[in-house]
């Protein structure tokens, strides 16, 4: 602290050794993960077909509700456009698959994505509370709106046929290694500036700003980050459907269950949405197969549950109880507690 | 410095006004500030300081005027792009990162302003500026445990951590009782001795005379005297701001 001084800056490359240092309990941590995801690849293999759907329901979802958390989570926006962009993944495949290899109608959805997601974030980061929330389930519905008309403009059917034969093992195998990149991009993020800029602006956006933090600039680079998973989720499963159409690929409900299932698990630990999606997509499965016609009102009961009774998510309350007091910081009460813009 | 003539001017307000609809909050303000001066803006509630710094600080924008630093007018760039030119502050009611740990609210300083650090040499420095606020060993606490006096503590610490040019501190000193007042000066005069610039909203009129250089004073959001403390004090229109006609 010599006095009022020159400008400092680190050097990239400091700051990314820094970075790639791991701590005793950080090293464990990937040797640990490691191994998880390599229990999980042998799946196919000794799995029988039934399982290996739910498996990559699982893998689906795993991919949904982290990388949703990697935006939500430190922000506290509670986002419900993982539709929109899921859908389009799924259109870009269904659209360019006639024309195109898969493999570059991937990168395509991840491009298409995170051009959206940029886009809409610009304009929209900028509200908070209620309004984003409201917007971005609207983006899901104006994007199939738009898709549909374009495809009645256009005189071709309501539809698309996926035509490509991928093994459900390769599906699984694709998504378990996007879930494996999600937690390696979200693992870089919570240990950079970025990250730590996140976790600022989600306690008090005034003190962000006066600490120098472009919040704008950080919430946007989240945003699409985050979406661009979602983007590129829905073109690897988009050969699931053989028949994609508007109202399946941009499908609200979509939306809803990642939410819960990340708030379930638990958003401020980067593998707590996955403690909410094993037991959430079981359910589900059992759910859907007994009462196929009630689905949504026990989404909505599921959710309600989920808010009152364990705010911080599964991994908060299991934290809690070693730590042995309930309650705290973080919870998901104060999630919609946000949008009251006070001044300084 | 009690004259403010050495040298250029650090910060110049070049008559800002701030209007809420029809509310004028600030009028037509003009005074400037020099290198490692400290200055008192003082005045009634609701005359206006509050809102000064807010513009200076970024946090509110002026309807007109202009709010240079080093001659740059900032008066309408971002709070985050003037906090990154070297201007730090603290609040009036103190703004704490409630799941951030207390090593963690002073580095939120240090990482994205006016000087910038990561990794161990950011710790570092945010631990030696806790020591030198006066709260070594609660690195890991939370900031819900700590009393009052020591979040504003880690307040101070976390504007610092920018190494600042300028600090605006925003009643720093209220709330306190007259054993940490002492403290709080001292402390005010250490980061002087740092040789920054400060702006100080205040109505603790003992830490005034002992800490500013000189004094501006605000009344329903104009200035109404400029000087040293002992001679605004004395003003009698300065006296009649705050107590009323009848005393004057």
């Amino acid at each position: 602290m010599s006095g009022a001084g020159e400008q400092r800056t680190v050097p990239p490359m400091q700051s990314l050794r820094a970075a790639l240092v791991l701590s005793r309990r950080e090293q464990i941590s990937v040797i640990v993960a490691v191994l998880l995801i390599g229990a999980a690849a042998l799946l196919p293999v000794f799995g029988k077909a039934y399982w290996l759907s739910i498996g990559i329901s699982v893998a689906m979802f795993t991919v949904l509700a982290t990388s949703w958390t990697l935006f939500s989570g430190p922000t506290k926006y509670i986002a419900l456009s993982t539709a929109a962009f899921f859908g389009i993944g799924m259109y870009v495949v269904g659209a360019g698959l006639p024309y195109m290899p898969f493999a570059v109608l991937v990168v395509l959805a991840a491009v298409a994505g995170a051009l959206l997601a940029a886009v809409v974030g610009l304009a929209t980061l900028r509200i908070s509370g209620v309004y984003f929330v409201i917007f971005t389930l609207g983006l899901a519905e104006l994007v199939r709106q738009i898709v549909a008309w374009a495809q009645h403009v256009m005189g071709t059917s309501s539809g698309l046929y996926v035509l490509i034969s991928i093994s459900d093992s390769v599906m699984y195998w694709l998504l378990l290694g996007l879930a494996a990149m999600v937690y390696l991009v979200g693992w870089f993020i919570g240990r950079s500036r970025l990250g730590f800029a996140l976790r600022i602006i989600g306690n008090d956006e005034v003190v962000a700003v006066h600490c120098g933090i472009n919040t704008a600039r950080a919430k946007v680079i989240l945003f699409v980050v985050s979406c661009t998973f979602a983007s590129i989720t829905g073109a690897l499963v988009a050969p699931r459907w053989s028949y994609v159409e508007p109202s399946i690929a941009f499908s609200p409900f979509l939306s809803f269950e990642v939410v819960i299932m990340a708030l379930l698990g638990g958003v401020h630990r980067l593998w707590g949405p996955l403690v909410g999606v094993i037991p959430f997509t079981l359910l589900w499965e059992f759910i859907s197969a007994k009462f196929p016609t009630q689905t949504t009102i026990l989404l909505g009961a599921c959710f309600l549950l989920i808010v009152y009774f364990i705010p911080r998510g599964v991994v908060g309350l299991l934290e809690d109880l070693m730590r042995g007091h309930v309650g705290g910081l973080g919870s998901v009460k104060g999630l919609f507690q946000r949008g009251k813009t006070d001044n300084a | 410095m009690p004259d403010g003539s050495l040298g250029a001017a650090v910060l110049r307000i070049e008559g800002v006004t701030k209007r809420f609809g029809g509310l004028v909050a600030v009028d037509n303000m003009s005074f400037e500030l020099s290198k490692n001066e400290v200055l008192g803006l003082i005045g009634p509630n609701g005359s206006g300081k509050t809102t000064m710094l807010n513009m200076i600080s970024g946090a509110l924008k002026p309807t007109a005027g202009a709010i240079l630093l080093h001659g740059k007018d900032i008066s309408t760039a971002p709070a985050s792009e003037i906090a990154a030119l070297g201007i730090a502050r603290t609040f009036q009611i103190v703004r704490m990162l409630p799941s951030l740990t207390v090593l963690e609210n002073v580095a939120a300083g240090g990482v994205f302003g006016h000087s910038r650090r990561w990794g161990r040499e950011l710790d570092d420095y945010a631990r030696d500026l806790l020591q030198r606020v006066g709260l070594r060993g609660a690195d890991d606490a939370s900031v819900a445990a700590l009393t009052y006096i020591d979040q504003k503590r880690v307040e101070l610490a976390r504007a610092l951590a920018s190494d600042p040019e300028v600090v605006l501190l925003d009643e720093w000193l209220a709330g306190l009782n007259p054993t940490e007042l002492r403290t709080g000066i001292a402390l005010i005069e250490q980061i002087r001795a740092d040789s920054r610039t400060i702006v100080i909203v205040e109505h603790v009129m003992d830490a005034i005379r002992s800490l500013c250089d000189r004094c501006v004073v605000m009344n329903s959001g104009m200035k109404i005297a400029e000087g040293t403390p002992r001679s605004v004090l004395a003003d009698a229109e300065v006296i009649r701001a705050y107590l009323g006609d009848a005393d004057a």
